[in-house]
């Protein structure tokens, strides 16, 4: 019953290399009085010319391939306009008859989401320490290895270090992420935005001429307070649903607070954690009462808010009954 | 860098895009809107030919046209508002960049540092600018009206051949020009120490908007070349089958 009856044939491949493992898996079914075959036909979505045509498939084989078309590259559609298929997919469960036509795509050289959250973190990290450190040529050369004598400059240091070092910790052992894989030039966008806005802060926090902020030591500990408590916050919502999505790998659950009251913020919020790296980063533009940091952090708004808006519309597709109260990113407002 | 491309995204869709969502109220607006800034535009052109023709010397001509260019050029900036609204089937993005490039040009550039308005560069780049709207504005009225003459849809696939390179050089030599100026007064610049501990250099600002022709122009050079192949090329296989 589970016997892989499979015929690939190849119709008009203009490139050898252009063969591809279809991802939907059909199941087999248990005990069937006969089994239902199916034919897939692959075309590409570009040129519409047919690149593999498999008759006669119960279970699908992984086809040995050019491992340049790795799986995570591959994009499959039912219809030209519609969205990918998932790995998960079962060819049974999908809108088609007996015969299953397939769009293939080519998403391009693919990276980790790991791959590009360390690179994005550790570049931010080294690179405000060569500015704090004055390396030579960033600043006139007799600041050169030099150190600021003010305190708020050195806290600053410590705050950007250590958020970007849980980032990169929390990368390697809290996140837990569903996607796989992005295009490869998103890492260079990603890289040069994170980068050239870190150059851009440490510039000036770090520069031998820096004017500590106007309210004095009440402001930066104002700042440090609300940068720390957010911090902790931030790191709260990542493990609470971390834990969420180690309970169940494959389904969906709503995040509720925990013991923890930094979760507490759950029953007003969909997306804490981008709250409080909102209000991290507010923390440190007041410490350190600096134009770059302030656009920074505004940017860092407007882009977390798209993302909290768009995973409060999913929450909200998702769950019937998901709460009323709460907002995508700031309680009662947005 | 906006000299003839300043259209190019319109390019794309002016004659192929079905003017769907777009009710008759809104056509009469866009239609009085563009026969109005062909209208400022040709009060501009004739105004430099008049002060060229009074003067006898193509120098200092910007000072004659100085107040209707700021107008008509500044006014462009409702195109944003219209490809927001979406009763312009353009890019909102593309047509900020191309409309703010311009406006950057006569306000931040020319109209600030008053040492360059008597450059001939000026004139180079206010010529191009003027040919270019007045063919542009005429081209998307008659659209809006579907009575496209051919020669008006030619004349904006083709002139911008000249008028491109010429609007760039215009410009690029006026910012040039201008750069003395500004590092002497520190124009537009802030320095530290500051309480924002914020620094803007104007004059090294200037420089990277020049660098940054380098990679745009030949960029949309070569898009406005490959509309006209698309707009006007059927129209010479017509002429090869006879």
């Amino acid at each position: 019953m589970d016997v892989l009856a499979l015929e690939a044939k190849n119709v008009t491949t203009a490139e050898a290399e252009k063969k591809s493992a279809p991802r939907p898996k059909p199941k087999p079914p248990k005990k069937a009085k006969r089994t239902v075959f199916f034919e897939v036909e692959i075309v590409d979505l570009k040129t519409k010319e047919k690149l593999l045509l498999l008759d006669k498939v119960i279970r699908s084989l992984s086809i040995p391939t050019d491992p340049k078309w790795y799986p995570a590259r591959q994009s499959l559609r039912l219809d030209p306009k519609a969205k990918c298929l998932r790995d998960e997919d079962i060819l049974q469960t999908l809108p088609v008859g007996t015969t299953a036509s397939f769009y293939f795509s080519d998403l391009g050289p693919q990276v980790t989401w790991g791959t590009v959250f360390l690179t994005e973190c550790a570049g931010p990290l080294i690179i405000y320490l060569m500015f704090y450190f004055r390396l030579p040529f960033i600043y006139s050369p007799k600041y050169d290895f030099t150190s600021s004598k003010q305190w708020v400059v050195h806290l600053a240091c410590m705050c950007h270090s250590v958020h970007y070092v849980k980032r990169i910790l929390e990368t390697l052992f809290v996140h837990r992420i569903s996607h796989g894989t992005m295009p490869l030039r998103n890492i260079f966008k990603n890289c040069g935005y994170y980068w050239c806005t870190a150059a851009w802060m440490a510039y000036y926090i770090n520069h031998p001429l820096y004017t500590p902020p106007y309210y004095g030591q009440p402001q930066v500990n104002t700042g440090l307070y609300i940068f720390l408590v957010c911090q902790v916050g931030n790191f709260s919502i990542h493990v609470a649903l971390r834990n969420l999505k180690s309970q169940c790998a494959k389904a969906k659950k709503i995040p509720f607070p925990t013991k923890n009251p930094f979760t507490w913020i759950f029953w007003l919020v969909s997306c804490p954690n981008y709250t409080y790296e909102l209000g991290s980063w507010i923390g440190f533009t007041v410490m350190t009462q600096c134009v770059p940091v302030a656009f920074f952090t505004l940017v860092a708004f407007i882009q977390m808010t798209v993302w909290a808006k768009g995973k409060h519309r999913s929450y909200l597709k998702e769950f019937r009954d998901y709460p009323t109260l709460r907002s995508s990113i700031l309680p009662f407002i947005l | 860098m906006s000299a003839a491309a300043a259209g190019t995204s319109k390019a794309a869709h002016g004659d192929v895009a079905p003017k769907k969502r777009r009710g008759p109220g809104a056509l009469a607006y866009l239609v009085i809107y563009n026969v109005v800034m062909t209208a400022g535009w040709l009060v501009i052109a004739v105004g430099l030919v008049r002060a060229y023709l009074a003067r006898g010397s193509y120098h200092g001509l910007y000072y004659s046209i100085e107040k209707p260019l700021k107008f008509f050029q500044t006014g462009a900036m409702l195109e944003i508002l219209h490809c927001a609204v979406g009763i312009v089937p353009s890019s909102v993005v593309l047509t900020g960049f191309q409309v703010m490039s311009r406006v950057f040009l006569t306000w931040a550039v020319t109209h600030s540092v008053r040492e360059v308005q008597s450059e001939d560069s000026v004139l180079l780049f206010v010529t191009a600018w003027t040919v270019t709207e007045i063919i542009r504005y005429s081209f998307y009225t008659f659209s809006l009206l579907n009575h496209l003459p051919f020669l008006i849809k030619w004349a904006r696939y083709t002139f911008f051949f000249v008028l491109y390179p010429m609007g760039v050089t215009g410009e690029l030599l006026t910012i040039y020009a201008a750069l003395p100026y500004v590092q002497k007064t520190g124009l537009y610049s802030v320095t530290l120490p500051n309480k924002y501990n914020f620094s803007f250099d104007y004059h090294s600002f200037l420089i990277l908007v020049m660098i940054s022709y380098i990679p745009l122009f030949p960029q949309l050079y070569f898009h406005m070349i490959r509309q006209r192949k698309k707009v006007l090329g059927h129209i010479e296989d017509y002429s090869k089958v006879e």
